[in-house]
């Protein structure tokens, strides 16, 4: 199961702050556990979140061990036009989940 | 995050045996109590609430949405979905899981709500039934759920059920375990204690399934239920076995009226 699951406003007014909620299923293996046969799990995180707004960045985050599996993740950003949000995060084996939205700006 | 060790675990329970703790009867709890029934959000941490306050922050909905997308994905031998059959979820789903476990004419048998979908994808889909704690299974489950979610919880008991009622409660009231410990001592007599970390509650099983913070994903009812059943130090029945089945009803029976919650969060 790889879902992600994004929330913003239906639409924002142009240069004010708004805020994006984010989940995404994944189950941020620490790599500091045992199994069951006594060695180590392999640490296993999503490392890397992008969201860009038509192909620029406006909000990054490096992701540490021991931050829970399906990470939470919200921010603020501004826009000054509408376009295509896309969101990217990226795991320890390079497997990426992707999600992407319309954003509507206004006045 | 570990499961405590047992003999602490009764030891705290009988220090904890003071003033009875105090609900925070806040207003937003109030749709989670009936009379002097109170649902596990009640006794949840603010932070833990507020995950499930919002569709957006709550893990479980990560689930739905995987349930959503299976509803309408054909599958098995009859090439059908769910949807070919039962059209949206939002009408046809709206309400069904306040009603169980349900009596099955057809079969003479007791289901829950995943023994209904997997007997749907047995029969109607000709599928392979999906295996119990399955992701797919949970999220189906999470997703019929949803469909009655504030709607309150109302299970027939009458007719062929009636002894499965009253082998609920037998169970409820019997001992387990090398701890002798039954639900009643843990969820009646200390209702409102803490055990350690656990804020004890009444055994509501109105949110399943729940986002268990403690396991990091969506669980069943039944695999609480095992996990309750260990904490005595009693060997767990298996999934499936008419004794969570009997269990389950009684549940349901005992906090009657109380909303659907699930997908809830629980520590
Ligand atoms: C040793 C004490 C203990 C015993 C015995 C016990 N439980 Fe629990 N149970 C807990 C704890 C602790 C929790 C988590 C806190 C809470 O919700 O009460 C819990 C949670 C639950 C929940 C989830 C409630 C919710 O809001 O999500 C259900 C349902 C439940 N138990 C049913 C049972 C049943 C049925 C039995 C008997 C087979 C049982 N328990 C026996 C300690 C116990
Ligand atoms: C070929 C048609 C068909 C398909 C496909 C099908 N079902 Fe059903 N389902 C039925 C019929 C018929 C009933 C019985 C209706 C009744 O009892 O009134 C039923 C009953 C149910 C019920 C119980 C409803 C109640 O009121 O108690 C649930 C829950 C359910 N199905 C879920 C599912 C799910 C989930 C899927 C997909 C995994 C599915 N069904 C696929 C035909 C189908």
């Amino acid at each position: 199961m790889a879902e992600a699951r994004v929330k913003l406003p239906d639409k924002v007014k142009k240069g004010e702050p708004f805020e994006i909620k984010t989940l995404v299923s994944h189950p941020m293996e620490t790599g500091q556990r045992k199994g069951a046969d006594g060695k180590i799990v392999p640490r296993m995180i999503i490392n890397k979140f992008v969201a860009r707004l038509n192909g620029e960045e406006v909000f990054s985050a490096d992701l540490a061990p021991a931050i829970s599996a399906n990470p939470y993740l919200s921010f603020f950003t501004v826009a000054n036009a509408g376009g295509k949000l896309e969101f990217e995060w990226i795991d320890d084996q390079g497997q990426k989940s992707a999600y992407t939205a319309e954003l509507k700006v206004e006045g | 995050m570990r499961r405590p060790s047992h003999i602490a675990f009764a030891l705290t329970l009988a220090v904890a045996g003071g003033a009875a703790f105090a609900q925070a009867q806040s207003e937003k709890d109030a749709k989670y109590r009936v009379g002097d029934k109170y649902t596990g959000y009640t006794y949840a941490d603010p932070t833990t609430q507020s995950m499930q306050d919002d569709d957006y922050v709550n893990p479980g909905f990560l689930w739905v949405q995987e349930g959503e997308k299976l509803w309408s994905a054909a599958e098995g031998a009859a090439g059908k979905s769910c949807a070919d059959c039962h059209g949206k979820a939002q009408e046809s789903m709206k309400a069904v899981g306040a009603l169980y476990p349900k009596w099955q004419e057809k079969i003479g048998k007791l289901e829950n709500v995943e023994q209904r979908i997997n007997q749907c994808r047995a029969d109607n889909m000709k599928a392979e039934p999906w295996k119990w704690e399955s992701p797919a299974l949970l999220a189906m489950t999470a997703y019929v759920q949803l469909q009655s979610r504030g709607q309150p919880v109302d299970v027939a008991v009458e007719g062929p059920v009636k002894p499965h009622l009253q082998n609920g409660e037998r169970l409820f009231y019997m001992r387990h375990g090398q701890l002798d410990l039954s639900c009643a001592n843990c969820h009646e007599d200390n209702d409102g204690k803490w055990m350690r970390g656990d804020h004890l509650g009444q055994a509501m099983a109105n949110g399943f399934p729940t986002y268990r913070l403690k396991e990091q994903t969506l669980i069943s009812l039944q695999f609480r239920l095992i996990g309750c059943v260990r904490d005595t130090r009693a060997e767990a029945y298996p999934y499936g076995s008419d004794e969570y089945l009997d269990l389950e009803l009684y549940l349901a029976h005992r906090g009657k009226g109380l909303p659907v919650e699930a997908p809830s969060v629980r520590r």
